[in-house]
């Protein structure tokens, strides 16, 4: 997945990454040549005592360090440009890639899961891009070239080599797979710690008012202690590493002036070579250490990378037509035609045959219990979700057979929890009409019972919102959401129980005004408190996702049971005759 | 080295923060150190005892070094010859400089590499390398048990504290405020502490051990090197502070763009159907842009650092090797002791960028550490330890309720309640009515002494809250609140939440009595289903139920419900309110809901707006007033007129 992923955004890179290539080539090679003229300062000059040949090769080294620190800096642009480049090019192709998943599409991934992968997902990506880069350039060059020059210094020496790098290979090897995992098990204790802890933060309440302050001391105490000992193993063994790295390094290099040593006083080897060789051995074994580490970011990159491409192949489950239909009037009329919906897989509809038109210039209401299909009828207009069965018309036209932008033209939803967007309010009255004028916002408020207290907000329509609009409060926000959707100025307006969070006066003075602003279109009214429904010209009550009634409020109070008892718990007795 | 790079990107990878009082906050870490100054004491030992036998590594293998070269030298000399006469020869044979680099060496002319003192002098460094390699781990060792203890200990701090704190500070600090403080803040501080501090001291004293080390074997060579150190730290220094400033607007612009895919996955269907989609992708083009600009600059600006180390040790590494070179063969020098001088100066630039990577997450930590810190200072709750006598509330009266002249305010300068009075006798209902915001939860904090009555006396039973701990007034009240807070666990569990003891039977009949056996019944685990943290996996009217029949097993002499139906679908409503009832009965009730039902039969209908109590009175005296009670019932009929 990774690899596959890479492959399609490094493509566009392919010339910078060969520069890279080429620059790192001539840094590690330089870097590899230093020590040979180190041997020969020794060999041809400090033991012959040639001076001029001291500071000659001297010059040459200068030159070499100059040049190698300018292709390292060179390398690291690249590299930052097109790890970064590559970032951002995924993260764009997500955005835009979810912008157009219909509303199952979102519920299968969750919106938070979306967010991380846009985000932290991405994250490990870039990283560990950047490092792969560079390290991973580095690293096997090094290694290579080192142990050529090594045999090329001392072919009998380089026997070493057999040993010190797989046992540092080894042993780096082991600790990660010992650690590793129990890194993971610490985050998942962490988390646990946090878990608790939020609990508390925003159980305060509940807690206190059942006295339970001190078992929930005794939980976080028992996860506190957990986490502690966990940790405690995990940095122990941690501690190993660092020391042990060195000292295999540290006592490769004595092997080599042990069995070095012979040689030169054999006289097989010079001793020049012996300490090129140290260097050689050193910086083989730093390259094992750093391919090693770059190999322990591969598996969360790889996993990343995995999340990334499950958004990236996703097809959007509701499509645009071939050959859209465009309807010839906007009057706002929706007709569902003996719909039904179910989710796949399950055993029975969340809504069966479902017939009705609302006509424009009416106010229709849903009313129905939790799990009555009341929302998902409502999703099945703008095309959240497609009838498994039947026809939604909306204007006269099936809605499957319209252009989505269209269809949504025509459509203004008010959902079940208000939500706004960061800004200003005029931002978000705008939201969905952005050549609106002050004065239309204005009306839009003051049909939503909004004036005044936007009138009192410090700016005004300029004044903050922020994201989600927890700066006003619950009430608020509704009726803020509300007037959203009438500066739109649809041809059918959506209402999913958004009046909840009104108290009953508000709610009343809404309706009556929402009554003179939307004269023309179709309005529906989705609730579950009869005062919000009773005024509306046609009820249709929902059970179990089946009709059961259907007509005025006086016309079901009479005929429909279902109706009536709702009525009769939630208003009393005697609003029921 | 590869970890110069990585420990520059893990400090840049921590959101820094600036800390407003670094040497205060510094200070009142160290504090937190104090009672492992022991230990802390011995992991310095350990680190002194380590560095000195790894520093002494090098010195070892050169003298190696200087046993084979005297061999080399010393065979092509003629044998049997002394010192003296060999240099004479060559000083004849007009080789002054070779006869010069003898002349400093320990050699006998015409002997060949001595493999016994080789031997020895390698063993020796081997063993030197194995106890720097032992102690190192020692130290780590324990400063890891160090390190956990004081953390371990400031999250426990951290959550007594959480317990401590007045209901008045959850109510003025945003939840996500406090959360971060206690959760990312800890972890941040303890990621800083667990590889800031022993790789710190690691460093320095690496530092201060080579420095020695290499002035004691050439004071010329470390003078030439310790010209390149200031100038190592200079550089990372000049670096390591633009590349924060980037890594700084990384991270400010990370949380931009996370801010806006956040707003826009959630509110993606409003997004699509009010046709924003093209303008919100362009949008997060532009903020992408601006994002990728900020990282390159970070990415770039850090990665330099290591190059940059790189270059000045290769410098230093040819002017030793140049010089070095020179004055071994002037004999002032042995090669021995230039190619530990090598070795030494390689050691020198991992400590260097190692701390300047220390010091960018150590800022970071320290900023989170006032944070925390912060949170600690917070003003606490007045204490309220159970007594060893507690008194004794009567049964008969336990359900007595009396409010007398209660005076109270959030704000010292904002009247709310002023002089409200209230005798609820056991088994009476009070309902509390009023439009939204009109501050009806006010009652219920100050009932449950959440927050404390400025003046006037509450009496629970015919006893004064003030001469109850507020526990003992909590053990009289259960609530079933607006907020269905359920905490992560199973199902039966949170039924428990007020009476942990109860058996199964008890549970079951609650659950029935609060009509939660019904979906219970259908899920997958019945009783032992868990709740997620958020309790997404259940609606919130069967949360609602879940919260009721919590407060069925509960089984108070007082009951609180705030909107409690708010949210129950209108069928479980109708059984709903058969519980209510029975619930009730017995039971002194202060109900908070729009249901007119309750209203009507409650004993006293209190009526509040704008945080203040305006009437007060049952339904028939209330109405015949013709006041907001009035206008509020006969709101609910608007338009049924029609």
């Amino acid at each position: 997945m990774l690899t596959r992923l890479l492959r399609t955004y490094l493509r566009p890179y392919r010339r910078p990454i060969t520069i890279l290539v080429v620059l790192l080539v001539a840094q590690t090679v330089g870097n590899l040549y230093l020590p040979n003229l180190n041997a020969d300062i020794i060999n041809n000059g400090v033991i012959t005592g040639n001076l001029h040949y001291i500071l000659d090769t001297g010059f040459d080294m200068i030159a070499i360090t100059v040049l190698v620190g300018a292709c390292a800096v060179i390398a690291i642009y690249y590299a930052s440009r097109v790890a970064m480049g590559v970032g951002a090019e995924i993260r764009e192709a997500l955005f835009t890639r979810v912008q157009l998943f219909s509303a199952r599409d979102m519920n299968r991934f969750g919106t938070a899961s979306l967010i991380t992968r846009n985000t932290n997902d991405v994250q490990q990506i870039q990283l560990f891009l950047q490092m792969a880069l560079t390290m991973m350039v580095i690293a096997p060059i090094m290694c290579v070239g080192g142990i050529i020059l090594a045999i090329h210094e001392g072919a009998q020496l380089s026997t070493l080599l057999l040993v010190a790098v797989p046992v540092m290979t080894v042993f780096i090897g082991i600790v990660m797979v010992k650690v590793i995992p129990q890194f993971r098990s610490m985050q998942t204790k962490i988390d646990r710690i946090n878990e608790v802890l939020r609990e508390q933060i925003t159980g305060v309440r509940v807690i206190r008012a059942f006295v339970r302050s001190h078992s929930e001391a005794d939980r976080f105490a028992v996860a506190n202690e957990d986490l502690t000992s966990t940790a405690l193993r995990v940095n122990r063994v941690f501690a190993l590493m660092l020391p042990t790295m060195m000292m295999i390094l540290n006592l490769s290099s004595v092997a080599v002036l042990w069995f070095g040593g012979r040689l030169v006083s054999e006289g097989s080897m010079p001793i020049g070579n012996l300490t090129a060789f140290l260097t050689y051995i050193l910086q083989i074994l730093l390259s094992v250490m750093m391919a090693v580490m770059v190999a322990i970011l591969l598996p969360r990159a790889a996993a990343s990378a995995e999340r990334v491409q499950e958004v990236l192949l996703t097809v959007p489950e509701v499509s645009n037509p071939p050959h859209p239909v465009r309807p010839l009037s906007q009057s706002g009329a929706v007709t569902f035609d003996s719909v039904s919906f179910e989710y796949p897989g399950s055993e029975r509809p969340v809504v069966e045959e479902l017939s009705f038109t609302f006509e424009p210039g009416e106010t229709s209401a849903i009313i129905g219990g939790t799990g009555s299909g009341k929302t998902t009828l409502l999703n099945l207009i703008p095309r959240f979700f497609d009838a498994s069965s039947g026809r939604v018309l909306v204007n006269g036209v099936d809605v499957r057979d319209q252009d989505q932008e269209t269809l949504w033209v025509s459509l203004g939803i008010v959902p079940q929890a208000a939500y706004l967007f960061s800004g200003t309010v005029a931002s978000n009255l705008r939201f969905g009409r952005p050549d609106a004028s002050d004065e239309e916002l204005w009306r839009a408020l003051e049909i939503a019972q909004a004036k005044d207290f936007v009138a009192a907000m410090p700016g005004a329509l300029e004044a903050p919102i922020d994201q989600g609009g927890t700066n006003v409060s619950g009430g608020q926000r509704q009726r803020l959401s509300i007037a959203r959707a009438l500066v739109k100025r649809p041809s059918v307006y959506l209402f999913d129980d958004c009046f909840s969070a009104l108290d009953a006066s508000t709610d009343a003075r809404l309706r009556l005004a929402l009554k003179e602003g939307t004269t023309n279109a179709s309005v529906v009214i989705v609730a579950q408190r009869v005062s919000t429904v009773m005024h509306a010209e046609r009820i249709i009550v929902l059970d179990d996702g089946r009709i059961v009634g259907s007509g005025t409020h006086r016309e079901l109070v009479q005929r429909c049971a279902p109706y009536r008892e709702i009525v009769v718990s939630q208003l009393g007795e005697g609003a029921a005759k | 080295m590869s970890m110069g790079p990585m420990g520059a990107m893990r400090g840049g990878a921590q959101p820094l923060g600036r800390s407003k009082d670094l040497r205060g906050t510094t200070r009142r870490l160290l504090a937190r150190l104090h009672p492992e100054r022991f230990k802390l004491a011995l992991a310095l030992v350990l680190g002194v005892t380590s560095v000195g036998f790894m520093v002494s590594g090098p010195q070892i293998l050169g003298s190696a070094t200087n046993v084979l070269f005297n061999g080399i030298i010393g065979k092509r000399l003629a044998p049997g010859t002394t010192k003296a006469q060999a240099i004479r020869q060559l000083r004849e044979h007009g080789e002054s400089q070779i006869a010069a680099m003898v002349s400093g060496m320990h050699l006998t002319p015409g002997v060949g590499v001595n493999i016994d003192e080789l031997g020895r002098v390698l063993g020796l460094c081997a063993l030197v390398y194995l106890a720097g390699a032992a102690f190192n781990y020692l130290q780590g060792f324990t400063m890891a048990g160090l390190t956990q203890r004081v953390m371990s200990n400031l999250r426990r701090d951290v959550e007594e504290k959480l317990s401590r704190l007045p209901l008045r500070y959850f109510d003025s600090h945003s939840h996500g405020d406090v959360l971060s403080r206690v959760t990312n803040d800890i972890d941040n501080l303890t990621t800083t502490i667990q590889q800031g501090l022993s790789q710190l001291i690691t460093s320095f004293l690496t530092i201060a051990g080579v420095m020695g080390m290499m002035f004691w074997i050439s004071p010329l060579l470390a003078v030439v090197s310790v010209v390149t150190i200031p100038l190592a730290l200079v550089v990372t220094y000049f670096i390591a502070k633009r590349s924060q400033v980037q890594f700084g607007r990384q991270w400010e612009r990370t949380g931009t763009l996370n801010g806006l895919v956040e707003e826009t996955h959630t509110g993606h269907e409003l997004v699509q159907v009010f046709g924003r989609s093209e303008a919100t992708v362009a949008e997060f083009r532009e903020q992408n842009t601006q994002l990728y600009e900020a990282s390159f600059r970070a990415q770039f600006l850090s990665g330099i650092i290591q190059p940059s180390m790189q270059f000045i040790a290769n410098i230093n590494y040819v002017v030793i090797a140049v010089l070095g070179g020179y004055r071994v063969a002037s004999g002032l020098l042995s090669l021995g002791a230039v190619t530990a001088f090598i070795q030494y100066s390689r050691q020198f630039t991992m400590p260097i960028t190692q701390i300047a990577s220390q010091m960018n997450l150590l800022q970071s930590g320290v900023a989170s550490a006032e944070r925390v810190f912060e949170f600690l200072d917070a003003e606490e709750e007045s204490p309220n330890e159970d007594r060893d006598s507690p008194v004794a509330l009567k049964a008969s009266a336990a359900g007595q309720v009396t409010l007398e002249n209660v005076c109270f305010r959030y704000e010292a300068d904002e009247p709310l309640i002023e002089d409200f009075s209230l005798d609820v006798a056991a088994g009476d209902t009070v309902a509390i009515v009023g439009p939204t915001g009109a501050g009806k939860t006010t009652i219920v904090n100050l009932l449950v002494r959440f927050y404390e009555i400025d003046a006037g006396h509450i009496l629970l039973g015919g006893v004064d809250y003030a001469e109850l701990t507020r526990d003992e007034v909590r053990r009289a009240y259960a609530m079933v609140l607006q907020d269905t807070w359920m905490f992560a666990g199973s199902i039966g569990d949170n039924i428990r939440y007020g009476r942990p003891e109860a058996s199964d039977d008890e549970v079951l009949e609650a659950a029935k009595a609060a009509h939660v056996d019904g979906f219970v019944r259908t899920l997958s685990d019945g009783y032992a289903t868990l709740i997620d943290q958020d309790a997404t996996n259940l609606s919130s009217g069967q949360k609602q139920l879940l919260t009721i029949a919590r407060a069925f097993l509960a089984n108070r002499s007082v009951l609180i419900l705030d909107e409690a139906t708010s949210n129950v679908d209108t069928r479980t409503e109708v059984l709903i309110q058969e519980a209510m009832a029975s619930l009730r009965k017995g039971r002194t009730s202060f109900v908070i809901a729009h249901r007119l039902s309750t209203i009507r039969d409650a004993n006293v209908i209190v009526v509040m707006d704008q945080g203040r109590i305006v009437e007060q009175g049952s339904h028939e005296v209330l109405m015949a007033k013709r006041g907001l009670y009035f206008d509020l019932y006969n709101s609910q009929f608007a338009g049924v007129a029609t």
